[in-house]
C-alpha cells in the first residue's frame, strides 16, 4: 500500500483534511501588540511539559508522610536524571504562572474579553485558579519544612473565611491538622482532580480561541495585515517553545530546585519562611493590615477583599461592556488595572527582599 | 521555486538552478539535523529517568531464621533471606530443612502443609517432596535448598 492510499483509506474514516483545511483557514492579525499572542500558546506548551515531567515524577513519587519527602531524594539523588526533570517541574510551574499572569493582563488591557468572548475570559480565569491550586497542592508534595508550614498557613487563611471556612479547612487537611492525611489528600487533588478539570476548561477555552479568532484590538481594526497559523506562525511559537526548553533546561542545571529539611511537626517554623512567589503580594500585604479593623479582624476583612477581587475577575467582561461609547470607562478599566499590577509587583518586590 | 526558473530566463548563470536547489538541501539538512539533536536531547534523559536504578543490597550471607523452641515438629515457617523469602521446615522426625521459599513455576511463595508433609504452592497446585524435589504440578525445577546449623536455641540458615 502506498502513502497515498494510506492517507485516503485514513481520510474517508476520519476526514482528517477537514482538520488541514481549518488549519489553512487560522490566520493571525499581525499589528503593533502581535507579540501578547504568543503568551497564551506558551502557557499552554509549559502546562504541556508539566504534564510530562509531572507523569514521569510519579513513577518514583511516594505519597505519604514516611515516604514522600525520601521519595523526592530519591529522585534527586538516585535517579538518573531525576535532578533534572523533578527542577524543570518546579521552574515550569513557575514560569508557567508568570507567563499565564503575562496572557491575562495583556488580555485585560486590550480588551479582548469583550463581546464575544465574555466565556472565553470566564474560563480562562478558572484555568488561572486551577494553577493557583496545583501549584500549592504540588508544593506539599515534597514534604519538607516550608512546603509544610506554607500548607499551614494556606489552609489555615481558608479556614478564616466566615460560615464556611472551618469546614473548608477540614475538607482540605483531611483532619484538623496538616499531617499524612492532608498529604494524601492534596497529592489526589494534584494529579487527578485538578488535571481532569484543567482538561476540560484547556480545551473549552482553545476550542472558543479557534471559534472567535484572534481578537484585534480597536485601534487596530482596520489597518491590520495578517500572517497564515500554519505554517508561519506556529513555525514561530515553535521557537518560542524550543527557547522555553533552553531556559528551562539551564535553570534547573545552574539552580537545581532545593529539597530542604523534611518536616516535622513538632519543630518551629524557620525564620524568613515565605510562600511561592506568586502568594507574595497576598501574603506582604496581609503582614500590613492591623490587627484588627473597626469591630472586625483584619485578617478576615483582607481575605475577604482578595475573593472579591477574584470574584470581580470573573464579571470584568459583563461589567465593561461597549467600549467606543464610553472612553471615559475605558480610561476608569485601564487605571484601575494598571493600579492593580503596580499593587501585585510592589508588595511582590516588598515580600521578596523583606 | 518560481524565482528559480525566473533566474534562468533572465539570463543569469545557468548552473544557478543547481546551486540553490543544492543550497536549499543543505539548509533542509542542517534543519532536519538539529531537529532530531534537539528531540534525542530530550528523548534521552527520559528513557534514562524511567529506568530504575539499581538498589545495592548488602549479600547476606547467613541468617538467624528461627529459635528451635518456637518450631514443634511437623511445622514450618517462611523467613526473611535478603531481599527473597525462605522456608524452614521442622520434619515430623524433627529433621530441619531450609529451601528457597519462591515456587520455581511463575514465582509464587510456597508453604509447608502438615497435612500431606510437602511442600505446596498455592497458586497452581505445584508439590515438592521435603528435599526440595518438584513432584506434582507445573513446576520445572527442584527448590534450591540452604544448609542448616544449630547454634545452641538458633537456627541458623546459610547460603548454599
Amino acid at each position: 500500500m502506498t502513502v497515498d492510499t494510506l492517507k485516503s483509506w485514513l481520510d474517508e474514516r476520519l476526514s482528517i483534511s477537514s482538520l488541514g483545511y481549518a488549519a489553512q483557514k487560522k490566520e493571525v492579525p499581525l499589528h503593533r501588540q502581535s507579540i501578547w499572542y504568543y503568551f497564551g500558546g506558551m502557557t499552554l506548551f509549559l502546562f504541556v511539559v508539566q504534564v510530562v515531567t509531572g507523569i514521569l515524577l510519579l513513577l518514583y513519587y511516594r505519597p505519604s508522610s514516611e515516604n514522600a519527602f525520601e521519595s523526592v531524594q530519591f529522585i534527586m539523588t538516585e535517579v538518573k536524571f531525576g535532578w533534572l526533570i523533578r527542577s524543570i517541574h518546579s521552574w515550569s510551574a513557575n514560569l508557567m504562572i508568570l507567563t499565564l499572569f503575562i496572557h491575562m493582563f495583556s488580555v485585560y488591557f486590550m480588551r479582548a474579553y469583550d463581546r464575544p468572548r465574555e466565556v472565553t475570559w470566564v474560563s480562562g480565569v478558572v484555568l488561572l485558579l486551577l494553577c493557583i491550586c496545583f501549584g500549592f497542592s504540588g508544593y506539599l508534595l515534597p514534604w519538607n519544612e516550608v512546603s509544610f508550614f506554607a500548607t499551614k498557613v494556606g489552609t489555615e487563611i481558608a479556614g478564616v473565611v466566615p460560615v464556611v471556612g472551618k469546614t473548608m479547612l477540614r475538607f482540605l487537611r483531611g483532619g484538623d491538622e496538616v499531617t499524612g492525611a492532608t498529604l494524601t489528600r492534596f497529592f489526589g487533588f494534584h494529579v487527578a482532580v485538578l488535571p481532569a478539570m484543567a482538561t476540560v476548561f484547556i480545551t473549552v477555552h482553545v476550542l472558543l480561541v479557534q471559534l472567535h479568532g484572534m481578537h484585534v484590538p480597536a485601534r487596530y481594526q482596520q489597518t491590520h495585515r495578517r500572517m497564515k497559523f500554519f505554517p508561519n506562525f506556529f513555525l514561530r511559537d515553535l521557537i518560542g517553545w524550543l527557547v522555553a526548553i533552553g531556559v528551562l533546561a539551564a535553570l534547573a542545571a545552574i539552580f537545581p530546585w532545593e529539597l530542604g529539611v523534611k518536616a516535622d511537626p513538632f519543630v518551629p517554623a524557620p525564620a524568613g519562611i515565605k510562600p511561592e512567589w506568586y502568594f507574595l503580594f497576598m501574603f506582604q500585604t496581609l503582614k500590613y493590615i492591623p490587627a484588627k479593623i473597626l469591630m472586625f479582624d483584619g485578617e478576615v476583612i483582607g481575605i475577604m477583599v482578595f475573593m472579591l477581587a477574584a470574584a470581580v475577575l470573573f464579571v470584568i467582561p459583563f461589567i465593561n461592556r461597549s467600549p467606543e461609547q464610553h472612553p471615559r470607562r475605558r480610561l476608569i478599566f485601564n487605571v484601575l488595572g494598571g493600579i492593580a499590577l503596580l499593587f501585585m509587583a510592589v508588595m511582590t518586590v516588598i515580600g521578596y527582599f523583606a | 521555486m518560481s524565482n528559480i526558473t525566473a533566474g534562468n530566463t533572465t539570463g543569469t548563470r545557468p548552473d544557478r538552478t543547481v546551486e540553490l536547489t543544492s543550497r536549499r538541501r543543505f539548509l533542509d539538512y542542517l534543519l532536519g539535523t538539529s531537529a532530531l539533536a534537539t528531540l534525542a536531547a530530550i528523548v534521552y534523559p527520559i528513557i534514562r529517568f524511567m529506568a530504575p536504578p539499581h538498589v545495592v543490597e548488602a549479600i547476606q550471607n547467613s541468617v538467624v531464621a528461627a529459635k528451635l523452641s518456637e518450631l514443634p515438629p511437623n511445622s514450618a515457617k517462611i523467613f526473611k533471606f535478603g531481599s527473597k523469602p525462605g522456608l524452614l521446615i521442622r520434619t515430623a522426625s524433627g529433621e530441619l530443612k531450609a529451601f528457597s521459599a519462591v515456587c520455581t513455576h511463575l514465582e509464587c511463595i510456597v508453604q509447608y502443609r502438615p497435612d500431606t508433609k510437602q511442600i505446596w504452592c498455592a497458586c497452581h497446585n505445584g508439590q515438592y517432596n521435603l528435599n526440595g524435589e518438584n513432584i506434582g504440578g507445573p513446576p520445572p525445577r527442584p527448590l534450591a535448598e540452604y544448609p542448616v546449623n544449630k547454634r545452641g536455641d538458633d537456627v541458623v540458615v546459610n547460603r548454599a
